[in-house]
Formats: C-alpha cells, sequence, structure tokens
C-alpha cells in the first residue's frame, strides 16, 4: 500500500517558496507537520523498517537468534512453497479479476442507462453482500458448498445427482472465486456507477445526434470517461488477490486436505509465522510479496494511465 | 468442548512430548544447577506466600485454585485463560522470548512440551520434589513429561484410548463389535454395504489420530535424543497402520467429515458415524455435543493390530509446566504439585476431568461410577485399563507443533486423491526432516 502511494500519480513537490525566514517560524513548521510525521512513523514506516530488521536474522530452537544478512531472501525466492502460492494467486487474479470486474462493470452500466425500475432496490442488493464481513461471508459459502449437510448436499439428495464437490482439490480455488466475486461486485459496481454518474449527460446526447447507438455510446463515451475508475478497481483488485487470505483460511476447516497451509503467500506467512514460529522467514516471505504485489500494481498504473 | 478439542489433538503431541523430553537430555544437568544440593524451599515460600499468575484453559482448575487458597491463605492463584492450545503457546513463547509478562504456571498439552523443554524455557521440577511422582501418574502421561531425571512439568490429565461404537446401529445390522482391525474393516464394510449413509468412522487426515493409531500399532517414528532426531515412518508398526487404513480409504469406508464439525456431530447423533477410536476424555463431549444420542453409544478396548493383544495408545492430555521467566517459582511449582496429586487432582476428578494418577484411576468410585450416555456402563474400568496398557517408549517430536500443522499438506493428499498413505507419511517426513535442520536439530543423520 505504502508503495502504491508513492506510485501515485506525479504531483510535483510544492517547491519552497521562501527562502530562509527564522528559526523560529521553522519550528512553527515543524509544529504543524510534527505530529502528521510521528504518527506516519510510527504507524506506516516502523513496521515496515521492523519487518526488514526480522527479515535478515533468522531465530532456531537450536542455537537461537543469529544475523544471516540476505539468506532468508534467497531461500525465499527459491522456495517451491511460495512460488506455488504465488502462481495459484495469479492464476486466481487472471480468471477472477476479469470476470468479477466484467459483471460489475454490466450491472453498473445497467443501473445507469436509465432504463431500468427499481434501480435503487438493485442497486443496494447488489452491493449488500460487500457489507458482509469476509467471514462470516466464507462460513455462509462454506454451508452452501457441503456435501453432506449443506445445499449442494441437498441438491444431491433430492434430485438424486452427485454434483462436483465444491471444495475437492480441484474446484476449491474456483469456490473461493465465487465468493470473493460475491462479495465484491458490488462495491465494484459502485466505483463504476459513482464514475459514470460524473459523465456529463450531454455527450450522451451529443453522440446520439451524431447517430451513435447505445453500444457505440457505451464503446466510445462511457467506457473512455471512466477509464481511471477502472484502473483503480483493477488494482484494488490485484491488490486484493494477492492477499487472498480469510477465505481460504476459513474454508480451510471444512477442507484441511484441498487448502494447504501454503494454499496464498499470506497463508503461508501465516503458518510459517503462527505454526512454525518461522518469523524472521515469515516477515521476510511477506517483504518479497508486498515488493512483488507492489510492481505488478505499478506496472498496471503505467499501463492503464497510459494517452491513447 | 473446545478444552477437548484442543486436548485431542495436543493429546496426540502429548504423545510427541514425551520424545521432547527424550531430546532435553541435557536439561537436567541445568536443572541440577539450579537446584543446589537440595529441595528447593516449597514450603517457606507457602508460608511466606505471593501471587501466582496461571495460564491455563482447563476448566478444573477453577475449583482447585479456590482450594489452593483457602488451604494457603497467604497465596493469591490469578487463573488466565490466555488462549486455547496453539494461541496460549504462542503468547507464553512471546512473553519467555520478551522476557517479561510470563506466567508463573502454564497449562502445556504433552505434545507440545517437548518444544519448551528444548528450548529451556521450562523449569525441570526435579529439584522441587517433582521426581518422587514416579508412581503416581500412570506411566504414559509420566513419560511424556521426563526426559532422563528431569521433570518438566506434571500431568494433569490423560487420554488412553478407547472404542466408542453406536450399539444401536450394531444391533441392528448385526455386527460384533471387533477386536482387531482387521474385523474393525470388515465391519466398514457390512455396515457401509447395508447403508451407503453409514460409515464406521470420520477421518480427513487427523495427525493426532494417526500418530496415536501408529503408537498403539508398534511403531516409533519419531525418535529424540538431546538435538539429535530421527523420523522414519518406515518401520513395521506404522506399516501395519498404513496397510489397514489405505484399505479403508480406497474403499471410502471413512467419511470425509472433520472432526469437531458441525456434520461430525450430526453424524454421530443420527448414527451414520458409527465408532470413534479416540481418548478417554470423549464421554463429556459427547454428553453434550451429542446428546440426542443417549443411550446409544458404548466403550469397549481398541480394537487390536494383533489377535490377542492389548496394546493401547495415548490420545490427548496435557500437563502444568513452570517457566523458566517465573517470577516465584517455589510457590509456583507448589501450585503445580497441589492440582496434579493428591486431593486436587481427586477434586478435578470429580468436577469431570480424565485422572493422570494411578490412585484416582483404581479408585471405586471412580471406577464403578455408571455413565448413563453410556446406558449405565461402567466405562471408566475399560478407560483405566486402556490406561494401563499403553506402552510408554514412545515419543514426539521436539517441534511437533510444527509437523502436525502440516500434516494435512502432505499425508492430506492420500484423502482426497490416489496417492498413498506410505508416501504422504514420507512427504510428511522429509517436511519434518527439513524443519529439523532448519531449526538447528541434527535430523536422521
Amino acid at each position: 500500500m505504502t508503495l502504491l502511494s508513492t506510485s501515485a500519480q506525479a504531483v510535483p513537490p510544492p517547491r519552497r517558496r521562501t527562502r530562509f525566514r527564522g528559526r523560529k517560524e521553522a519550528l512553527v513548521g515543524w509544529g504543524f507537520v510534527g505530529p502528521f510525521v510521528a504518527v506516519f512513523g510510527l504507524v506506516f514506516l516502523a513496521p515496515i523498517a521492523y519487518a526488514l530488521y526480522l527479515s535478515v536474522f533468522r531465530d532456531r530452537l537450536i542455537g537461537g537468534t543469529s544475523f544471516v544478512g540476505l539468506d532468508n531472501y534467497s531461500e525465499a525466492l527459491a522456495d517451491p512453497r511460495f512460488w506455488e502460492g504465488l502462481a495459484r494467486v495469479g492464476l486466481f487474479l487472471l480468471v477472477q479479476v476479469p470476470v468479477m470486474l466484467g459483471i460489475a462493470l454490466l450491472i453498473a452500466l445497467a443501473i445507469d442507462s436509465g432504463r431500468l425500475y427499481g434501480t435503487a432496490f438493485f442497486r443496494v442488493s447488489v452491493f449488500l453482500p460487500y457489507a458482509v464481513p469476509a467471514v462470516v461471508a466464507s462460513l455462509i459459502w462454506g454451508f452452501i458448498y457441503g456435501t453432506r449437510f449443506g445445499l449442494v448436499g441437498n441438491i444431491n439428495d433430492t434430485l438424486g445427482v452427485t454434483l462436483p464437490d465444491p471444495l475437492s482439490p480441484s474446484l476449491v480455488l474456483a469456490a473461493i472465486g465465487n465468493i470473493v466475486t460475491w462479495e465484491f461486485v458490488g462495491y465494484n459496481m459502485l466505483i463504476f456507477y459513482s464514475a459514470l454518474k460524473v459523465v456529463p449527460r450531454s455527450l450522451y446526447e451529443a453522440a446520439a445526434i451524431d447517430g451513435a447507438g447505445e453500444w457505440r455510446i457505451v464503446a466510445s463515451v462511457k467506457l473512455p470517461a471512466i477509464r481511471s475508475a477502472l484502473v483503480i478497481a483493477t488494482i484494488f483488485s490485484i491488490i486484493g488477490s494477492f492477499q487472498l487470505f480469510n477465505e481460504p483460511s476459513i474454508l480451510q476447516k471444512l477442507a484441511p486436505n484441498a487448502i494447504t497451509s501454503d494454499f496464498t503467500p499470506n497463508l503461508y506467512t501465516y503458518s510459517l509465522s503462527f505454526a512454525g514460529q518461522q518469523h524472521n522467514y515469515a516477515a521476510t516471505v511477506a517483504i518479497v510479496m508486498g515488493v512483488i504485489t507492489a510492481i505488478i500494481a505499478y506496472a498496471v498504473q503505467l499501463r492503464g494511465m497510459r494517452k491513447g | 468442548m473446545r478444552t477437548h478439542t484442543t486436548r485431542r489433538l495436543l493429546g496426540a503431541l502429548a504423545v510427541a512430548s514425551a520424545l521432547a523430553l527424550t531430546a532435553t537430555a541435557c536439561g537436567s544437568d541445568a536443572g541440577d544447577g539450579d537446584g543446589g544440593s537440595g529441595p528447593k524451599d516449597v514450603k517457606s515460600a507457602l508460608e511466606k506466600g505471593g501471587k501466582v499468575t496461571v495460564w491455563a484453559w482447563e476448566p478444573t482448575l477453577k475449583k482447585v485454585a479456590e482450594d489452593f487458597e483457602k488451604k494457603y491463605p497467604n497465596v493469591d492463584v490469578e487463573l488466565v485463560n490466555a488462549g486455547t492450545g496453539d494461541k496460549q503457546y504462542t503468547a507464553l513463547q512471546n512473553a519467555i522470548a520478551a522476557g517479561s509478562g510470563a506466567p508463573d504456571v502454564a497449562q502445556v498439552e504433552y505434545y507440545a512440551l517437548g518444544q519448551f523443554a528444548i528450548a529451556k524455557s521450562v523449569e525441570d521440577l526435579s529439584p522441587y520434589g517433582a521426581g518422587k511422582f514416579g508412581e503416581t501418574f500412570t506411566p504414559g502421561p509420566w513419560n511424556a513429561v521426563t526426559q532422563d531425571k528431569a521433570v518438566y512439568a506434571l500431568p494433569m490429565d490423560s487420554g488412553p484410548m478407547a472404542f466408542f461404537y453406536n450399539k444401536k446401529v450394531f444391533d441392528k445390522h448385526h455386527i460384533e463389535v471387533p477386536t482387531t482391525w482387521d474385523q474393525y474393516v470388515e465391519a466398514a464394510r457390512t455396515l457401509h454395504k447395508a447403508d451407503p449413509k453409514i460409515f464406521i468412522t470420520n477421518d480427513t487426515g487427523d495427525a493426532g489420530a494417526t500418530t496415536s493409531l501408529i503408537w498403539q500399532a508398534g511403531g516409533r517414528p519419531y525418535k529424540t535424543d538431546g538435538t539429535k532426531v530421527t523420523v522414519d515412518f518406515g518401520d513395521a508398526g506404522t506399516e501395519k497402520y498404513t496397510a489397514t487404513w489405505q484399505k479403508l480409504l480406497d474403499e471410502k469406508l471413512v467419511a470425509p467429515v472433520s472432526s469437531w464439525s458441525d456434520a461430525w456431530y450430526k453424524g454421530l447423533a443420527d448414527g451414520s458415524l458409527a465408532t470413534l477410536s479416540i481418548g478417554a476424555w470423549m464421554p463429556a463431549n459427547l454428553t453434550s455435543g451429542v446428546a440426542a444420542a443417549s443411550g446409544d453409544w458404548r466403550v469397549a478396548p481398541l480394537p487390536q493390530w494383533t489377535k490377542g493383544d492389548k496394546a493401547s495408545a495415548e490420545n490427548g492430555g496435557s500437563s502444568l509446566a513452570v517457566p523458566k521467566a517465573a517470577k516465584n517459582k517455589e510457590l509456583a511449582y507448589a501450585f503445580t504439585e497441589f492440582a496434579t496429586t493428591g486431593a486436587g487432582a481427586t477434586t478435578r476428578v470429580s468436577e469431570g476431568a480424565f485422572p493422570a494418577t494411578r490412585a484416582d484411576l483404581e479408585s471405586k468410585t471412580f471406577l464403578d461410577a455408571p455413565f448413563p450416555y453410556f446406558g449405565g456402563q461402567k466405562a471408566n474400568q475399560v478407560f483405566a485399563e486402556s490406561a494401563r496398557n499403553v506402552s510408554t517408549d514412545w515419543s514426539y517430536l521436539p517441534y511437533q507443533v510444527y509437523a502436525n500443522s502440516v500434516f494435512n499438506d502432505t499425508v492430506g493428499k492420500a484423502y482426497v486423491s490416489s496417492s498413498k498413505l506410505t508416501d504422504g507419511l514420507k512427504t510428511w517426513q522429509d517436511a519434518s526432516v527439513k524443519y529439523g535442520k532448519d531449526q538447528g536439530f541434527s535430523v536422521n543423520d
């Protein structure tokens, strides 16, 4: 996140207009900036610095703590459990994010088109899942997915069919994708919808007068107009995918053999730290993951914001 | 309930802790150094009084703490629930690392004790007089807390395994209670064939249960000697276990339901999960969690790997340990001894704990107590017999907590794909070896 903010659109730093105006005023300036700097340092910089500090040590049951330099990093970069987790969230990102954003965009365009009745109700209903905490959502879906006492099980019993088990190793990632889509379609829809709201209606009229149909207006006016909203939503989704944790962590109780302790990089960090007491290595994996996320998010932003 | 769940998991680990104790061979030296010549002066510490902070989640300790304060008015016992199982260990490890905030007494499950002993973060209690209790406790738990002459904790309860079965289901399908695991597999087939909704038991891969059954089969996959650790899931006992269990998995005779889940309780109540091989602390869970099936269930000794044997194993259980960082160790020990032996132990048993003390296990009131849940059966006789038959040379890894956390990553594959248990155990072994080496142990060298 911090990395993301540094990558935000280049706002040139305000040039210091005044030269030296006396020590007193400089102190007054610090008085204003001080509280911010203190809080910023404490809650943003200190944890990162501490993680960096942790990542160059290794604490062992036999032998205690020792300085290991960059050993943890070279281990993390060669750790198949980390890369497999990363590949898994990468796949998740490539499939789930386009589906989710596509649905969100469709709904936003539909609501914005002004051709639907009861849009307020529809809008709230679609947004409602976002208000459900991820933990609760995962539990609800966990019950639905159950093949013995869940909805899937009930359907199997009632219709005498055998639906594939959504919590089996081959389907569990898709099952998680479904939960995440359900949770976040409304949120993304709202971002798109509010961006559409500020597009001047006169543009649509002008396009219509020029002979453009609805789809043409969507493609040539609406989508370009909300381009920055699309990019922002994409970046949020990328970060969200890489940070996937709640849903697999909850479903792990129901599908312990399908969701491994290194299912996603975040889950891996968690188990390293809490089951294995490998805080140093966990910090290293977290930093590597943070850097990778920042690079990808930044690349997407650069690409997305490029004109034309 | 939670207590028992954790306890169950930890129980398996408890066995591991026995190993851990082995790992702490050098610990006794440290203990001697601390202890000086004679036993520590626990008595005068009690007269002087003070405050003892106890981290535990075991519910029966509350009554014991009250009794202790009554007996020694100068002492103030503060009972803190710092989390169950892993959560408490994390807090404890953090407090120990930070050098402040550690309790005077902490509940540690047998399987996890080794981890604390090897790190020298718990006190050797033998200089305080704990060494004399060798005959007080049953062999399984005592073995789990001792390493050479060092005593790293006092056993609080235990979980000798027994075979719980739904008699109503068995009678309906005319099935005899299996006395060997081969008969068990037969029973599983018959039941599932008669009614495809019925499974002999549930299993989605549980490190505690697996290690306990390997223990019963005579497998000794872990050996620990100081910082030298051996992990080998290739021995004959382990093979007995995998051969039988692989049949159950191949023929899909065990229900893919995780223990302690809602589906599990439902299955135990409606007869679709017909048996459980689990620690003797289970009755309280059945009574409270599966009340609907009251009267249906009975208890029998575990099926045997070799006909006519009487082998058993521990599954769960925990101990009370005194962290090295404790402020008033003499007082801490006094409470530990009070809570785990003599009247304190008897109090806890009457509150529902399963004893680790021979006297309570052999007492008539205990043995002859009828269980209405089991149709009036005197189930404690089965449990006590099992406790006597636990072989004591089992040990867990000194880092069993970690090993168990990756059980489903490795062995779990055999439950959801066509890969074999043996291969899963091999992968689990490799993961345990790698972690051990990373942590500075010499493993399989």
